[in-house]
């Protein structure tokens, strides 16, 4: 077992949408006009009117068998400290291989360096024993939790050992590290 | 179920567009080169009907100039170019893509050797004695005519199957997540590459040979293609989804026009009555299976690129 394994909760019940986390994400990491390391997307269902909607922050999942990190050619998708998946970019070529593997489609091509991006789970904090990301840290209810899942004191682990919770395509088999709290 | 998101990244949203048509070249000359490496040496090793055709002796030069069209669309389709050499520097076994850099590096030498054993023995002499530097290696590279062209069925059938691997190892696309891409490609690699030797000035026996093989070799590509079908079907909801690309999706027409209709059943009929009525076997049927080589390859870079888990069915909501 990794000695840490970074993961992220998100309260499907509590989060409203609000784009704060992204606008966070967007100005903490310089992102370039156009493009999102993080998003919200709004699901509706039921029969009207008895209409259900979940919203939802997301990003990549930080797969623990990740297919994105086995189709990189180069190497530059790799696991992480914390069990996350990065990408070095001096190793990217941007052929793609890895984009077209995620079947989350969490990854996209950054037009200024033409490498690979992604969502780093703020590793440039983590990295330097920061406990929140950008994200968790202006989401104004709470919603965002990131800790370490093999801690049992952790926020995190507590979350998802009292709550109900889901992970996005788990038939994909790649054991997504970010959770949907119900 | 509707579902809506916020993200709008170019290439990625609405729809996954990353790979477009210098891809679809690389599949498709690849399949070219591969053919033509397996028939060229399996002709040279098992061919004794008649004296090699001067085409036949020179098409292992076009192999090297195919292959580096291909390459040169594959370097076009990098973002990030000044670090190709990347690619070079590392083998990773689970990655196609990996296992594709370095299939390149061997089928260069292997078709450059094949191009140079074949060239005719006056044109070989005029080189050397303009380049003496080169004899110890040219004369050697004749010498071992027969071992190269071993390896080149050997490395033209890797080249082949990994042009369609490359698709098929990719478990988040269901219309390429299938093995069966592997054999159909190289299938369908072998049957253009002879589609391909057919436009030359080949002797009668070569070009009856070449033409009922293409025969057989359609024959084997629509049996793979509806195993592919069937594997589809028989699956999930993923791989019904991504079945209907070409069940009345975008992709239907297309499909079952230019692959189905015109580039296999079509030559076939074609390739079936010349072989039958003992003609020799002329372009028209070749460059439809080019055409339909290419069309399936096209296809599938870009309707594989709309499929994926659908979200909804999949996310534990329910």
């Amino acid at each position: 077992m990794l000695e840490q394994q970074f993961g992220m909760t998100v309260d499907t019940r509590t989060c409203v949408g609000c784009a704060a986390c992204v606008i966070a994400c967007k100005t903490e990491n310089r992102l370039a006009e156009g493009y999102v390391r993080n998003w919200i997307t709004t699901q509706t269902r039921g029969r009207f009117p008895e209409l259900v909607m979940t919203i939802r922050s997301e990003r990549c999942n930080h797969c623990r068998s990740a297919a994105c990190v086995r189709a990189c050619p180069t190497g530059a998708s790799h696991y992480a400290a914390g069990g996350t998946v990065q990408v070095t970019g001096s190793k990217c070529t941007g052929c793609k291989a890895c984009m077209a593997a995620c079947p989350y489609d969490a990854r996209y091509v950054d037009e200024q360096s033409g490498t690979v991006d992604k969502c780093t789970f703020c590793n440039h904090r983590t990295s330097r024993g920061m406990a929140t990301t950008a994200c968790q840290e202006v989401c104004p209810t709470r919603s965002i939790v990131f800790g370490d899942l093999n801690d049992p004191d952790s926020e995190i682990s507590h979350l998802l050992a009292q709550r109900d919770w889901y992970t996005l395509k788990p038939d994909a088999g790649t054991r997504p590290s970010h959770y949907f709290l119900k | 179920m509707e579902a809506t998101s916020t993200r709008a990244n170019p290439l990625v949203d609405p729809g996954l567009t990353i790979w477009n048509q210098d891809v679809a070249i690389y599949l498709f000359l690849g399949g070219i080169v591969a053919g033509v490496m397996i028939l060229s040496g399996a002709m040279r090793l098992w061919y004794k009907q008649e004296e090699p055709s001067l085409a036949l002796r020179l098409l292992p030069w076009g192999n090297l100039a195919l292959i580096s069209i291909g390459m040169f669309c594959l370097f076009l389709d990098l973002e990030n170019r000044f670090n190709s050499w990347r690619f070079y520097l590392v083998f990773k076994a689970y990655s196609p893509m990996s296992w594709g850099a370095w299939v390149l590096l061997l089928v260069y030498p292997v078709s450059a050797h094949m191009a140079w054993a074949e060239t005719p023995a006056h044109w070989r002499e005029t080189v050397l004695r303009k380049v003496p530097l080169l004899r110890p290696w040219g004369e050697w590279s004749v010498r071992a005519r027969r071992n190269f062209a071993a390896l080149s069925i050997v490395s033209g059938s890797v080249l082949g199957i990994y042009t369609g691997i490359l698709l098929g190892a990719m478990p988040s696309r269901p219309f390429w997540n299938s093995s069966l891409l592997g054999p159909l490609f190289l299938v369908s690699g072998v049957s253009t590459g002879a589609a391909f030797m057919l436009l030359f000035r080949l002797n009668q026996g070569e070009r009856r040979f070449l033409g009922f093989l293409d025969f057989l070799l359609i024959l084997a590509e629509l049996g793979i293609i509806a195993l592919w079908i069937i594997g589809m079907a028989a699956g999930g909801e993923a791989s019904l989804q991504a079945l209907k690309l070409i069940f009345g999706g975008p992709y239907t027409a297309a499909f079952w026009s230019l692959v189905i209709a015109l580039g296999l059943v079509t030559p076939a009929i074609a390739e079936f009555i010349e072989y039958k009525h003992r003609a020799i076997p002329g372009r028209g049927a070749a460059l439809l299976v080019l055409g339909g080589g290419f069309a399936l390859r096209w296809i599938m870079v870009y309707a594989g690129q709309h499929s994926g888990w659908a979200s909804e069915a999949s996310a534990g909501l329910f």
